[in-house]
């Protein structure tokens, strides 16, 4: 478990991490979304205890990971997959760090092989690719077999198996009881991963909310209607708050009455329906509008603002 | 905890078996678990770091390259010595020990420059923050590093020490001269230790300034070039000063030639032993309470 209580994190006039308070529960994987720039890696380097809050804790299972005899046993972490010397062997890299919490060099192999690195792992990790280097950031959070496992971006620079694989294994964490906190800057990256998702912009929490309460949000306002006798539809549908626009000739959209209340009077009236479609909204959208107001740099359009 | 992780995407575990992992794997969450876990002994951060020291290609190489230096100069400048036109530093050296030892002003600078690396180049990968939160205690890591360095320099430097002196003496081509061996051997080990205290002032540095290029130019211009400018002062100020810095100092420790402008032997170890411990001791500072 991670327990962020409002940590604050000032870089001279800059409000890095702004009373931040959340909880990273065992047994799920919980996405830590924002923008570039929102906080999310000085959130991460706080609870490694690399940077110091200007106020506020960061505990890994209840205290500052600074105080685990053997960090490394309680929080796996990977927070720079470029983090290796070019010329030392992703071997020696693991043994060098599995020795510092005095695990044995078994466990070296181990994690290479669960990783999918067991048959490269005495070559120089300066000639991996980025995909490669990302799975060799992650056996090193995997080393310490440990209750939590916090990654920042894993998913960068993956192929779409790649990102697959990694799903699968962090998914399989979950499973096992263990505490799993991903963050990205992609909801695309994070709906199919996620349980839970932890949302900040500039600093402060935007929303921290489970996926299904998040698709909840992604049901829009409008439903889109087609039926045989549309027009009686409309005539029995109007009403105060109620916005109806039409679109093709077969087509209306609604705004103001659920698809639920729509087929209740069409069904009430004898009208058919040939499709009753509530709008929905992509995560990716809701994550958006979410984090708006937030985002430092706005591109041209809303397509440049997603890039 | 004594699970082990069995986690393969391949096979992913059933409800059940999930549910039951979390039940007996009970150490989970309890904040207990951490006061719990046995602090990692001190010596598997000095083997991470060896390890760390030792795999990288360039570290050995320029570690065996500074001791072949040494050996390799040494035996030029003794051979050449009292030949009809010396020239160069063999001009300016008479004692056949000092002269056995002319490539150490080589070799003192890759040292100082392989300290530096050492740590700043972590400092640019990044790794440095990896060994810092899987360690906790930075001064473990700080630590680590100096016996790693110190240790390796020390090894292959009194290696190279010594058979420059013996190898310098043999190809000696100057008229004869005797040493007594306890002074030699005072130079030999002055000597390593002064190549020690160099690799760890490069290490202080990189700690302090977190960056190799910042790093190697402070050790350059402070250390080796820096006292050459401070002879351009009058006297009156360099007699007073001069001998206080690490280089000079350090040529007190080189030699068995008394020489008025320099410190005394133990004068000399203990005012290079404060520069070093009180690099050291800032980097260790500067280094605890910043951010990494």
């Amino acid at each position: 478990m991670i327990e962020v209580t409002n940590l604050t994190k000032q870089y001279g006039e800059t409000l890095a991490v702004d009373n931040l308070t959340f909880t990273v529960r065992p047994g799920i994987v919980t996405g830590f979304l924002g923008p570039n720039g929102s906080g999310k890696s000085t959130t991460m380097r706080m609870i490694l205890g690399l940077d110091s809050p200007t106020s506020g804790t960061a505990t890994v299972n209840g205290l500052p990971l600074g105080e685990h005899g053997r960090p490394l046993t309680s929080l796996g972490f990977l927070l720079d997959a470029g983090a290796v010397h070019p010329t030392r062997s992703a071997h020696d890299h693991l043994r060098a760090l599995a020795l510092t919490n005095g695990l044995p060099t078994s466990r070296v192999d181990e994690v290479l092989d669960i990783v999918g690195l067991g048959e490269v792992g005495k070559r120089r990790s300066g000639g991996f690719s980025l995909g490669m280097g990302q799975r060799l950031g992650i056996a090193a959070a995997l080393l310490g077999n440990p209750d939590v496992i916090m990654l920042d971006e894993p998913v960068n620079g993956l192929d779409p198996e790649g990102i697959l694989w990694i799903r699968h294994l962090l998914q399989n964490l979950a499973d096992e009881g263990r505490t799993v906190f991903v963050s990205s800057h992609l909801m695309s990256e994070m709906e199919l991963m996620a349980e839970h998702f932890v949302i900040i912009g500039q600093g402060r929490l935007i929303k921290d909310i489970s996926a299904d309460e998040l698709r909840a949000m992604a049901v829009g306002e409008k439903t889109q209607v087609r039926a045989d006798q549309l027009d009686d539809l409309v005539g029995l549908m109007r009403g105060d708050g109620i916005e109806i626009v039409s679109g093709d000739r077969e087509t209306v959209s609604v705004r103001g009455l659920t698809s639920g209340e729509i087929g209740r009077i069409a069904q009430t009236n004898n009208i058919a329906l040939t499709s009753l479609i509530p709008e929905q909204r992509s995560l990716e959208d809701v994550f958006m509008s979410l984090t708006h107001d937030t985002v430092q740099y706005h591109g041209g359009s809303r397509m440049e603002a997603a890039a | 905890m004594t699970t082990t992780l069995t986690t393969n995407p391949s096979s992913p575990t059933t409800p059940n078996e999930s549910s039951e992992s979390i039940m007996t794997t009970t150490t989970l969450t309890a904040p207990a678990a951490a006061t719990r876990t046995p602090k990692v002994p001190t010596i598997g951060v000095i083997k991470a770091e060896w390890l760390k020291f030792w795999s990288v290609r360039s570290t050995a190489v320029t570690l065996l390259a500074a001791g072949f230096a040494t050996v390799a100069f040494g035996m030029i400048f003794s051979a050449v010595a009292e030949s009809d036109e010396p020239a160069g530093p063999a001009a300016l050296l008479s004692d056949p020990v000092d002269l056995a030892l002319g490539g150490i002003g080589l070799s003192e600078m890759i040292i100082g420059v392989l300290g530096v690396m050492f740590v700043a180049g972590e400092y640019s990968t990044g790794l440095i923050r990896t060994a810092f939160a899987a360690v906790g205690k930075r001064g473990r890591v700080i630590r680590a590093k100096a016996a790693v360095l110190s240790a390796s320099i020390f090894g292959v430097g009194l290696a190279a020490v010594t058979a420059s002196v013996v190898l310098g003496q043999a190809v000696y081509a100057g008229s004869e001269a005797t040493s007594a061996v306890t002074d030699v051997l005072d130079v030999i080990f002055g000597t390593t230790l002064y190549l020690v205290g160099i690799g760890l002032i490069g290490a202080a540095l990189g700690f302090i300034l977190r960056s190799t290029a910042g790093g190697i130019g402070t050790l350059v211009g402070g250390v080796f070039i820096g006292p050459n400018l401070l002879n351009l002062l009058p006297d009156s100020f360099t007699d007073v000063f001069m001998k206080y810095l690490p280089s000079e100092a350090g040529a007190a420790m080189m030699t068995q030639v008394s020489n008025p402008d320099l410190l005394s032997r133990g004068a000399a170890y203990a005012v290079f032993t404060a520069w070093v411990v009180g690099l050291l001791g800032v980097a260790g500072w500067l280094v605890k309470r910043r951010d990494a």
